[in-house]
């Protein structure tokens, strides 16, 4: 056996590879591509935020407007994430510990919400509870209000986000199988102490990865809680709408600090999935889109 | 004790009901009002609706521009998949995760940085006004609007089937004498097609019912750069709800009929190329 | 604990996984469930344990009725074929499980608890791997932990589903040999699966053959080996040649020839007569029942094994000889079948 002229790997690239000034055209293409349409408009929220000087930044933030909105911003999020936590693993341990007929249906239901336009998402809650909708009137007339309010912003920010943590958890929990819930079982261990000993440390990551997604929704979400909001200053005014008025009445400053710390949410987020993405296997990730 | 499907793990008919409950309570009622709203209408009521000028022009402005940006969306994703998974550059790893920033970024976020971006007297519209091209308040506006939101579809989409690709196959090609081009536009990419295909429709799906990115940089003038999202929101502003509800419901099968053509490509593609 | 298992049926769809199955366990013993892939015979464990339920049929454990409790409740000791150990516990965690799960009425306290974890570890001579994790561990150390983690709920009856299945041949023979004299110190009831015949005979006071959901034969180790009931158990177990013959009033006929050999009492039509392997005796031509010519020979330790092609019936057959004396290809030999059974054509 004579010996290759060439590694092995060499040989291999040479044929797979496109020539030399192909490649740099490919390169530099994406690379400006990327540049303009992500990288700059990051740079442009935070150049903007700061273009007043760090004083007028932080003055923009302790706005009592702007204190409002992260309140509620945090609530709304910190409601719609619990909830939809539960849910979500309530809903995998449904669909990847037992055989039913009606489990896809099942699921493509549950992913109804990604599917569906903000504004429609929104809208379908004005339906229900707007001054002509179905259930308005009766609302009214109890003086209990929907929309216009807190309760509107979260039902509409649950909606939207309903489905992040059980996308994450379903497949993980499916190809863990049901060895180790048996075995829990077979030693004596009831439904409860199975799911809390056995189950949920081994979808740790899971949870945190759905957790996160759901949050950076929870927290972003703009056009369903535009529509069920009202606008109402300080009181009915999440983040992104905030954002939005400022923009409109030309507060550019202010408005660009605000849309700064969401951007911030968002970039911690990419970081976190990042990292996440490396603790669970890449196949069992599920692309969350 | 005989017969009785019972099952081993516990907790079957607890969790399935609350998942039951909470999915009908949170979606399921919500979109059935929906629908319900939409019986209401007589077929006539609804057709008028529809295809009353302004909003004509809003579902054309809002299907037309979404097909164009995700069509560009299919090519540069394209190159830029190519790019991260084939090519060794400094700075990969950063590039290959900022992919994702238009999925993470609040649209509201987005719509304002871009409109600040492309105004006359932003970075890059100063530029681009000196060259006559006027981005900010006008369509063209919708459409680079479209195209951010949409980046990440087709690049996440085709960068697993382009990792799995199978290296014989290229080796193959090239054994047998066909030279780079042939090997890539004949073999390799026809195999990502399923991929690339279902990537653009989800860059269009998304496109269509985009709505904080793309008010703030687009005109809102009807007829001319007026999104149907937001003649929704307008009638639902002026109590027309039927109108608003008309709308959504073209918009809402339209985009069921996008993923329903989604899901037959994904599994063709598994037919056609069961390696992937 | 002895178990009672009367007119057992499971079905899965269309398939019967169980077709109406009694068997009785007495306490104390050691049996072998032995049978190809689909036979039931895990199915079979499973219900047993209360991991999954049948669609008719009795369970009893000391004549009590088992169906009417879970698994949890059963107070059984279930081992599975993949280990099942919990990932995120140490070995030493994943023992105690189950005392850590009990009632808190009967629970041990936490001194009491690690006495016992200590003890079981020290049974399987483990303890040393204790903090360790289930990954860190090689297959046969899973096992044996799996089995540890079963015994420290002090089960009355202790299921193995195809223990050894996933383990290479070495540490497979070791641990067969380990559980034996296991069993032998411990005396709980113990029922395991298993599809490898040298397994189930080697290990198991009895054995309990099954095809096809529903059980063949149930005898001790030698019962089965050396009395096959059906043509099916005699093809399971231990190797046999199989030769299509013609029987009528007690007379054989292969391939038109008329052997010396008789089968008296059996039916007469097309049959099949089962002979193992180092039961037919290797002489010069002209002696015994058969007479073939050697096509090829291939030896391997002790043993030689020929492809002889018989001078009738045109059938082909692999005998086995001694080393002692040497079969050569082209060799005209006898074969003296002395031990043999004959089962109808259809069984």
């Amino acid at each position: 056996m004579e010996p290759p002229q060439l590694p092995m790997s060499v040989a291999r690239d040479d044929l797979r590879t496109e020539p030399g000034t192909v490649r740099i055209v490919i390169i530099a293409t994406a690379l400006i591509f990327l540049t303009v349409f992500v990288v700059l408009p990051l740079v442009v929220v935070f150049a903007q935020a700061f273009s007043k000087g760090i004083g007028a930044y932080f003055s923009a933030l302790s706005d009592p407007e702007a204190l409002s909105a992260i309140r509620l911003t945090l609530l709304v999020a910190a409601i719609s994430v619990g909830l939809n936590l539960v849910f979500g693993m309530v809903a995998a341990w449904a669909i990847a510990k037992f055989d039913f007929r009606g489990k896809t249906f099942l699921i493509s239901l549950i992913d109804l919400p990604f599917s569906v336009s903000p504004v429609i998402s929104g809208l379908v809650f004005v339906l229900l509870f707007g001054a002509q909708g179905y259930w308005g009137p009766w609302l009214q007339s109890h003086n209990i209000h929907v929309l216009f309010a807190v309760p509107g912003i979260a039902l509409a920010t649950i909606f939207v986000t309903f489905p992040f943590v059980a996308r994450a958890l379903i497949p993980l929990m499916q190809e863990q199988g049901t060895q180790e819930e048996e075995a829990a079982i077979s030693l004596g261990a009831s439904g409860l102490q199975t799911f809390f000993r056995v189950t949920l440390p081994n979808i740790k990551w899971g949870v945190l990865y759905g957790v996160l997604l759901c949050n950076a929704r929870a927290m972003g979400e703009f056009g369903a809680v535009s529509v069920v909001s009202g606008h109402i200053r300080g009181e009915t005014n999440t983040m992104p709408l905030l954002v939005e008025i400022l923009y409109n009445e030309y507060q550019f400053v202010t408005s660009f600090a605000i849309a700064s710390l969401l951007a911030m949410l968002a970039l911690i987020t990419l970081v976190a999935k990042t990292i996440l993405e490396r603790q669970l296997d890449e196949g069992q990730l599920p692309r969350v889109h | 004790m005989s017969g009785g499907r019972r099952s081993t793990l516990p907790g079957f008919g607890l969790t399935m009901g609350l998942t039951l409950t909470w999915l009908s309570v949170i979606v399921l009622i919500p979109l059935a009002g929906l629908f319900l709203k939409t019986l209401e209408l007589s077929p006539d009521q609804f057709w008028g609706i529809l295809t009353s000028r302004r909003t004509l022009n809003a579902l054309k402005i809002s299907f037309g521009l979404a097909f164009a940006a995700a069509s560009v969306n299919l090519v540069m994703g394209t190159i830029i998949v190519w790019a991260l998974v084939r090519y060794r550059f400094p700075g990969r790893r950063l590039f290959d995760a900022i992919v994702d920033v238009p999925f993470a970024l609040p649209t509201a976020v987005a719509g304002v940085a871009l409109t600040s971006l492309f105004a006359q007297k932003g970075w890059l519209g100063a530029p681009l006004a000196a060259l006559g091209i006027k981005v900010a308040f006008t369509p063209i506006g919708i459409f680079i609007a479209m195209i951010f939101i949409g980046i990440p579809f087709v690049v996440r989409t085709v960068q697993p089937v382009l990792l799995d690709l199978d290296v014989e196959i290229e080796e193959a090609a090239a054994s047998l004498g066909a030279n780079r081009w042939h090997t890539v536009f004949r073999v390799i990419l026809p195999s990502l097609v399923p991929a690339l295909l279902t990537g653009f429709a989800l860059a269009f799906a998304r496109a269509v019912g985009e709505y904080g990115s793309v008010i703030f940089i687009a005109g809102n003038l009807p007829n001319v750069s007026e999104i149907a999202p937001l003649l929704i929101v307008i009638r639902l502003s002026e109590f027309r709800y039927a109108d608003a509800t008309a709308i959504a419901v073209v918009m809402l099968v339209a985009s069921f009929l996008i993923i329903f053509a989604v899901n037959r490509l994904q599994r063709w593609a598994q037919l056609r190329l069961p390696a992937h | 604990m002895s178990i009672e298992v009367k007119g057992l049926v499971k079905k899965f769809g269309t398939f019967a996984a169980l077709d109406g199955v009694d068997l009785k366990v007495a306490t104390g013993e050691l049996v072998a469930l032995l049978g190809p892939s689909g036979s039931g015979k895990t199915t079979l464990l499973r219900i047993i344990a209360g991991l999954d339920w049948p669609d008719a049929g009795e369970v009893t454990f000391d004549g009590e009725n088992a169906l009417a409790r879970g698994a949890g409740e059963r107070h059984v000791g279930f081992v599975f074929q993949h280990y099942a150990l919990f990932r995120h516990m140490t070995v030493f965690e994943n023992v105690a499980f189950g005392l850590r799960v009990q009632p808190r009425a009967v629970r041990k306290d936490e001194a009491g608890i690690r006495a016992r974890v200590r003890e079981l570890l020290d049974l399987v001579q483990l303890d040393w791997l204790s903090d360790h994790y289930p990954n860190q561990l090689s297959g046969g150390q899973r096992q044996r932990i799996a089995l540890a983690r079963a015994l420290a709920i002090e089960p009355r009856i202790l299921l193995l589903d195809e223990p050894f299945g996933a383990l290479d041949a070495k540490v497979r023979k070791e641990l067969r040999q380990w559980l034996r004299s296991l069993h032998h110190e411990i005396h709980v009831t113990s029922i395991f699966v298993t599809h490898d015949q040298e397994e189930a005979l080697e290990v198991a006071n009895r054995v309990v053959v099954m095809d096809k959901g529903r059980i063949v034969q149930i005898g001790t180790p030698g019962d089965v080996y050396d009395n096959p009931a059906t043509a099916f158990v005699h093809g399971f177990i231990g190797e046999s040649i199989v030769l299509s013959v013609e029987v009528s009033d007690g007379c054989v006929r292969l391939g038109g020839k008329t052997l010396s050999i008789r089968a008296d009492g059996a039916a007469s039509g097309a049959s099949r007569l089962f002979v193992r392997r180092h039961d037919m005796q290797v002489g010069p031509a002209g002696s015994g029942a058969f007479e073939g010519k050697v096509r090829h020979v291939r030896t391997f330790g002790p043993i030689q094994r020929a492809e002889v092609a018989l001078c009738w019936g045109e059938a082909v057959i692999e005998i086995d000889a001694p080393r002692d004396r040497e079969l050569r290809t082209g060799d005209v030999v006898g074969l003296q079948p002395r031990h043999f059974r004959i089962f109808a054509a259809q069984e």
